[in-house]
Formats: structure tokens, sequence, C-alpha cells
């Protein structure tokens, strides 16, 4: 079994979806963790705050600060993820098929070797 | 046969058996070019089937290497070697395992650069340099490009198979593609000599090998018929200064009857299905094409449109026009391309150039070939569009 990162992205400025569309979305995403759960595909989900609401923390010259916001400042980053555990790529992208359905692109990326085991 | 020869017919076969032992694309290549130095050190004559033999000799020396080194990973393969007792001695490659590698090298996962470089490298056993030579790219953009595809197949866990019947048809064109784009890059080459015939019978030698393995797969038999048809034609395609015949004006005489045979077969086959796709109905305008004395345009016009209504892209709309000239006459044509664009391609305006002299317009024609002639990057086609261009010096009209 390998496992992969599933991750859904919010890109800022794009329009934001309605009540009732994100209404549809937590409905289907909640259908869809059932649905990994059954398979036993499902290793972890969850959704995340927004962008703002992160903090940095770098060690500098031996020195810790912290600075407010995200890492990269890019207008996407990641709003929610799931890590799932399947036999092959296909079968991640079969998945991630369905979760783009419910949440817009969704990149699909394996774990790395070291954290397959 | 020499050994050059076997390499070509056998590398893809046998890197294809050997990446099903090993689990590994790299690994698999490694044994196999390992496998056919011993060849050229032992051989005196070629044994009765030199591909068995390479496969056994690959996979020994695949497991003597996997005993030297000691990872876990390389325990686990060698087990997994080891463990073949139902295997014969004496392996031949699979044929099965050629389409699944195919179907690994056209994942729609891989970049579709990738998957032609690798789908030549691993398959058709072309070198770097004879791919970056067809594509007109560095050869060490053709080789990031191998090692990058190869890594991502690992890392992701592209998988080894083919894909099951309700996949197919999302996973079966890009295979398809290809191949056909192998063939074209061959049969008219972006820069240098026009053709190149070692691209072309690679790519007709691979849908082959597709269509023995999906003989079901209607449009993999359209693919074949399609190349095969346009392969029957390039003997008549230059002349003997290597100057660009136009079909109408092409020596039948010299078109390969057996490849023709073959392909208008193939197209009754397809027709029998009657599951038509754009590679058939391109397959069966080239049967029409190949068919008697001269091409019936309105039977070819009638599968264009046809084509048209599967496939409404703008090079399916060009080459309708030039059927359009020939049932409704060069103006009608005219006013069927007036919304095409297809920025760049030098075809259009050449077409357009082919249009406009024959109604007479010669000043319009000129300017289109100049277009063309800028455009083009073949140099063969260059001289012929400025062949066609001082045809119409000296006459007048605007």
């Amino acid at each position: 079994m390998k496992q992969y990162l599933l991750s859904v992205h919010f890109v800022e400025g794009a329009p934001a979806p309605s009540d009732e569309e994100m209404q549809t979305m937590f409905r289907e995403t909640d259908r869809i963790n059932d649905e990994l759960q059954a398979a036993g595909a499902w290793v972890f989900a969850g959704g995340l705050t927004a962008p703002d609401s992160a903090t940095v923390v770098r060690i500098e010259n031996g020195t810790t600060t912290l600075s407010d916001g995200p890492f990269a400042e890019t207008k996407e980053h990641i709003a929610g993820f799931w890590v799932i555990k399947c036999a092959d790529l296909d079968q991640a992208l079969a998945w991630a098929e369905k979760c783009a359905a419910a949440c817009g692109p969704v990149e699909v990326r394996p774990f790395d070797e070291l954290s397959q085991a | 046969m020499d050994l050059a020869s076997i390499y070509r017919a056998e590398y893809g076969r046998c890197v294809a058996t050997l990446a099903r032992f090993l689990g590994d694309i790299n690994l698999a290549e490694e044994a196999v070019q390992d496998a056919f130095t011993t060849a050229l050190q032992k051989w005196q004559t070629p044994p009765p089937n030199p591909g068995a033999w390479i496969v056994t000799t690959a996979r020994n020396r695949a497991v003597d290497r996997l005993r030297r080194e000691s990872t876990r990973e390389a325990r686990h393969a060698q087990a997994l070697l080891l463990h073949q007792q139902d295997e014969p001695q004496e392996v031949g490659p699979v044929k099965d395992d050629q389409l699944r590698l195919i179907f690994t090298c056209c994942h729609p996962a891989l970049a579709p650069d990738a998957r032609t470089a690798l789908t030549l490298r691993l398959l058709g056993g072309l070198e770097v340099p004879e791919i970056a030579r067809a594509y007109l790219v560095q050869e060490a953009t053709v080789a990031q490009r191998i090692v990058r595809a190869k890594k991502k197949i690992r890392d992701a866990g592209i998988p080894y198979r083919v894909p099951a019947e309700h996949e197919l048809p999302d996973r079966l064109p890009p295979v398809l593609t290809v191949l056909y784009l192998m063939f074209n890059e061959g049969y008219t080459s972006t820069a240098g000599p026009l053709i190149r015939t070692d691209l072309c019978t690679e790519a007709i030698r691979l849908a082959r090998e597709l269509a023995a393995l999906m003989p079901d797969e209607p449009e993999v038999l359209g693919l074949l018929a399609l190349l095969l048809l346009t392969e029957a034609r390039r003997p008549a395609r230059l002349d003997p200064a290597g100057q660009l015949v136009l079909l109408a004006d092409q020596d039948r005489s010299l078109w390969n009857r057996t490849l023709i045979a073959e392909g208008h077969d193939l197209v009754r086959r397809c027709l029998r299905r009657n599951r038509p796709g754009p590679y058939q109905i391109q397959a069966a305008i080239s049967a029409v094409h190949t068919d008697g004395a001269a091409s019936d345009w309105a039977q070819v016009l009638a599968l264009y449109d046809q084509l048209l209504a599967l496939a409404p892209t703008p090079i399916v709309a060009l080459n309708r026009a030039v059927a359009v000239a020939e049932v409704h006459g060069p103006a009608a044509a005219l006013a069927a391309l007036a919304d095409v664009d297809l920025p760049g391609y030098h075809r259009l305006p050449a077409t357009r150039a082919e249009l406009l002299a024959r109604l007479g317009r010669h000043a319009a024609a000129r300017a289109a070939y100049d277009q063309a002639v800028a455009l083009a990057t073949n140099e063969t086609e260059r001289a012929f569009l400025q062949t066609r261009r001082a045809e119409l010096t000296g006459t007048t009209g605007a």
C-alpha cells in the first residue's frame, strides 16, 4: 500500500461559494469520508482555517523568530486535505476524482518511501 | 539477422518482461543492456530465440546483482525473482508485458512530451540522441524527461497494468496519440530530411503489436490501417529530385500494394464493428484515396463531414476544406476556411494560397504563399511552396 496526500486549494480573490454551495460541499465531503473508511483507504483528513491564521517559525543565527502569515507568498493556499492509502496511483486518482467533484481541483502527491513503511 | 536489428526488435519486449519480474523500470533496463553486452561477446550466430535468451540472461544478471546488494528492497525483489517456480527456465518475452508497459508509459499522469519520449525509449529501444533528433530538442532535455517520468512512475505508484475495460475509453487515446505522433514526425519531419523512415517503421511496428494485443478495439485497428495506408504512399511522395509531389500528382504505380491491401482489409474489419472513431474515419479516407485510379472526392467529403462532427478540430476543418474544393470548387472551400484558426501552422496559408491561385486571385495567393513559407520549418516543404509561388509570377490578376 502507498500513502497519498490529496490536497484542496483555496485561491485568494476567487468568488466565495454561497452558503448553500458550502453545505453541499460539506455533505459531499462527509459522504466521501464514510466511503474512504468503508473501503479501508482512510488515514486522516481535515480542513484548515484561513492562511492569515498561520504563523511561521524560523531559527536564524540561533534566534527564533515568528512571523505572521503563511510560508509562501502566493494567492493559492491549502484549504484542506486527505491522507489516504491505496495500492497504486490509479486508485488514488479515482478517489481524487470524487474529492474534486466535491471540493474543486485536487492535487495528488505520494508520500516518500520512508513514510510508506 | 544482425545484433543491431535484434536489439531494435527485442529491446522493448525484454524490458517489458523484466519490468514485470523486477517491478522497477531502471533495473529492467540495466539488466537488458547487460544481457545485450554479453550477447555481443558470446554470440557467434544468434540463438533460435534471441528474445528468450536475452530475458533469461538479463534475469540471471538481475538476481546476481540483487544478491550483491543488501538493501531491503533488493532482498524483496530477489525473493520475488526466486519464487516463480511455475515459470519455465527459458522464458520468452510475454506480449502482455509490453502492453502493460505501453499503458504505463502513456499514463495520463505523465506529461505528453514525456509519454512519447518514454515510449520510444522503453518500447522502441531508441537511444536518447535519436529521440532528441526526432523531436528537435536538446539531448539533455530528453534525458531529463525520461528520468523524471521513470521517477514519477516509481514514486507515485503508476501501476504496470492494462486498464480494465471500463477505463479504456480514457486510457487508450493517449496510447494511440503517442503512436500517431511518432509516425507523423517520421512522415513529415519538423526539420531535416522530410521523411524519417525509422520513426515511421517503429510507429507501425508498435501499432501492429498493439493491434495484435487488442484485436477487438476498432480504434486500434483504425490507427494501424491509417498508418499502413499513409506509409503505402510514401515511395511516391518525393520526385527523383527530392521535390514534394501532391497526392493528385503522385505516380500510383509506386504505391505499396501489399500495405494498401492490408490497410483496406483492416478498414473493412472496422466497418463491420460499426463503432466509428476518429482514427477509423481517417483510415477510411485514406482507403478511398488508395482505391482505384483516382480519389472519389464526394466520398472523401462525406467522411470528413463525419469526422468533423466527431472531432471538431481546426486541423480536421482544414483537411475537409481540401475535399470541399474538389467537390464544390475553391470559392466554397475558401468560405469553409474563413473561421479556421491555426496560429503558426503553415498548411493553413498554404491551402488558402492554392485556393486563391485556382480562383485566379494571384496577388492574394502570393501573399498567402509568403505567409506559408515564413511558417514552414521543413526545407523540402518550404522549397515546394516557393516553387508554387514562383509558378504564379508572370501571370496577371489580383
